[in-house]
């Protein structure tokens, strides 16, 4: 029996299309969104529990400004809205609720998160948002016409071609938004690096322990709060804006409350408050999902698994599963995550 | 017990409220209500400069919460505080009142916590970094340019090796605060404290839960502070500990000021040994 499924399964393509992914643009937005996140609740220890409230920020910030045209439309200047978009953001949810218990922070995050994605969805932002349509208008994509061209093509050092070989084959287009995501990626690993090994992150961490403690000591730390929440938060708007230059368009359909929550998966299975945890989480994460995926696929396609217990509709759903069962199993192995410090999750808190 | 300080105090009335020579925290008519619970209700009092001063109560007597108040960490309802900065220098005076945490540990009056606030997954010696007060590097526009702020840096870790030395936590220097035992992080509390090189550390309960070796040593690092010019202010319950080494002592019970005075007048006060101490400790205090 397993030697006939060996035979079924196809090695080559369940490795490459699991690499292919976790080494893609998905991976580096994925990746970029949980080093906001890991500055956040690695270091600062405040539950943002909408993480996707920033990338839509971003994301629909830029959209917005460069669809309407506004000053020109530059597309330099639209990036720029979108961040600023994703500041107004942080300060519109850390200034009523960090002087708060924690909590509150946690609601407000979510509350905002969704608040932001309904209104964007609404008609009475057609013009604006494109509503349930999204940016840009259906007849600008009809006619293959985005903000992304000024990035991917207009921009784009790459000249017109394939690269690659095997499954890891990608197109210029690709290729440039991922070496962009990527680089992103490291960019702001290493400012959270720079940052933390300062006295700035010194009191950063001494938050994340006990808030009083660091009063008493003379820190500000509502200040503290608030500047690692737009600088975290900015990181992940950076994460919507890529993603929308990959996709072409931007829709309220990629920022629903489950993105958040792949975010916090790809933080914690990496390992929070390490600098490595939020690029080798992603990484994992995206390996996982789509190698279960594939090798389910195969075995349903393959007959070896019967349709009568899993049809090939369902498999989206069961590698969600397949991902919370080795989430868990981690969380009682390895509680640290891959990458993270043992000797800090040992540590018991309270 | 210093002579010099109790000489001092030794003019100063024995009374609630009394005046004292050169104050360093005066409080007005500070009142804080739980619910129809008056916690905390001091008409005035001061606290001398340069002398450990016990506040010393029955549990619910309000120590705790009048702690929290002049330093920030609970809004009374009503009442002033002021800082005197200086002694006998009346221009150098501030009023606390009002002001958030930070900025009461900034003008130098540093409190620590009855219940031990070590920073567990942080290290002794980064615990001990953190106190130091005005950092270069703590602000966002030097953090990634070390150059500004690694001579700061120099300093302030030989200010903390030799405190921990003092301390004896030099051999946990690079541990986690986690691993160390009760007694140990009242030690780093209390030197973290020091780090900042307040005029005024508030002391919540130090002794409370340390083992009896360590409380000796406690009382010799509280006094060798006093000595060094440091006012004290602490809470405790360890009656031995306060007798020994309280230069003035403060009495509260129900949030008022019930009497203060040198631990010997207190000690006879009848209104303590009534209200508060009860017949059982007025028994052994007849032995000291």
């Amino acid at each position: 029996m397993l030697m006939n499924l060996f035979a079924e399964i196809d090695i080559s393509k369940l490795f490459g299309l699991a690499i292919r992914t976790s080494i893609g643009v998905q991976a580096a937005t994925f990746a970029l969104a949980a080093v906001g996140l890991n500055l956040h609740y690695g270091y600062t220890g405040l539950l943002n529990f909408g993480v996707v409230a920033f990338m839509a920020a971003g994301a629909y910030g830029m959209a917005i400004f460069f669809t309407q045209g506004w000053l020109g439309g530059s597309i330099i200047l639209a990036i720029a809205s979108g961040l600023t978009f994703a500041v107004i953001i942080a300060l519109s949810i850390g200034l009523p609720s960090l002087r708060l218990r924690a909590d509150y922070l946690a609601l407000t995050t979510i509350a905002i998160a969704e608040v932001l994605r309904i209104s964007f969805r609404s008609q009475r932002l057609l013009d604006l948002t494109g509503g349930p349509f999204g940016l840009p208008s259906i007849e600008d994509r009809n006619a293959s016409v985005s903000f992304a061209d000024v990035i991917t093509i207009d921009w784009n050092p790459i000249g017109k071609g394939s690269y690659g070989t095997w499954f890891l084959e990608f197109d210029e287009k690709t290729l440039w938004i991922m070496i962009i995501g990527w680089s992103l990626v490291s960019l702001a690993s290493l400012l959270i690096w720079g940052l933390m090994r300062s006295p700035w992150g010194r009191v950063i961490k001494a938050i994340r322990e006990d808030e009083d403690a660091a009063r008493a000591l003379g820190k500000n730390v509502f200040s503290y709060k608030l500047q690692s929440l737009i600088i975290g938060g900015v990181i992940a708007s950076f994460a919507g804006i890529v993603r929308a230059f990959d996709m072409g368009f931007v829709e309220t359909q990629q920022f629903r409350p489950q993105t958040t929550f792949f975010i916090w998966t790809v933080l914690i299975l990496g390992g929070a408050a390490s600098i490595w945890g939020p690029i080798i989480g992603s990484m994992t994460f995206w390996f996982i999902i789509i190698f279960s995926e594939e090798l389910l696929r195969q075995m349903v396609d393959s007959g070896w698994i019967p349709e009568a217990i899993l049809e090939s509709s369902d498999i989206a759903s069961v590698r969600m599963v397949l991902m919370g069962i080795m989430l868990a199993v981690l969380m009682i192995w390895r509680p640290q995550g891959l990458v993270g410090k043992k000797e800090e999750a040992q540590i018991d808190v309270r | 017990m210093s002579d010099n300080k109790t000489s001092e105090l030794g003019n100063v009335e024995p009374t609630p409220g009394s005046t004292k020579q050169d104050p360093i925290l005066t409080i007005d008519d500070v009142v804080r209500s739980f619910g129809g619970l008056r916690a905390v209700d001091v008409k005035h009092l001061e606290v001398q400069r340069g002398t450990i001063t016990a506040f010393i109560g029955p549990n619910g007597a309000g120590k705790t919460t009048l702690f929290n108040l002049i330093t920030g960490f609970d809004k009374p309802d009503s009442g002033k505080w002021k800082f005197h900065q200086l002694a006998n220098a009346k221009s150098w005076t501030t009023d606390l009142s009002g002001l958030r945490p930070h900025q009461i540990a900034n003008k130098g009056m540093v409190r620590t916590f009855q219940l031990t606030k070590s920073l567990a997954k942080m290290t002794v010696i980064d615990n001990m970094l953190l106190g130091a007060a005005e950092q270069k590097g703590e602000s966002l526009r030097n953090a990634l340019l070390p150059s500004r702020w690694r001579q700061q840096e120099k300093t302030i870790l030989e200010k903390a090796e030799i405190l921990l030395e003092r301390f004896k936590l030099s051999h946990m220097r690079d541990e986690y605060a986690a691993t160390l035992s009760g007694g140990q992080r009242k030690l780093l509390e209390m030197a973290r404290a020091l780090m900042s090189e307040p005029k005024l550390i508030l002391l919540d309960e130090p002794m409370a839960g340390v083992n009896p070796v360590l409380v000796e040593s406690l009382l010799v690092h509280i006094q060798n502070l006093r000595d060094e010019g440091v006012s004290v202010l602490f809470i405790e319950h360890d009656m031995d500990a306060i007798m020994g080494i309280s230069d003035w002592i403060v009495v509260l019970a129900e949030g008022r000021v019930i009497a203060e005075g040198t631990p010997s007048d207190v000690s006879k006060n009848p209104a303590v040994i009534d209200a508060y101490l009860g017949s059982a400790i007025a028994e052994e205090l007849k032995d000291v």
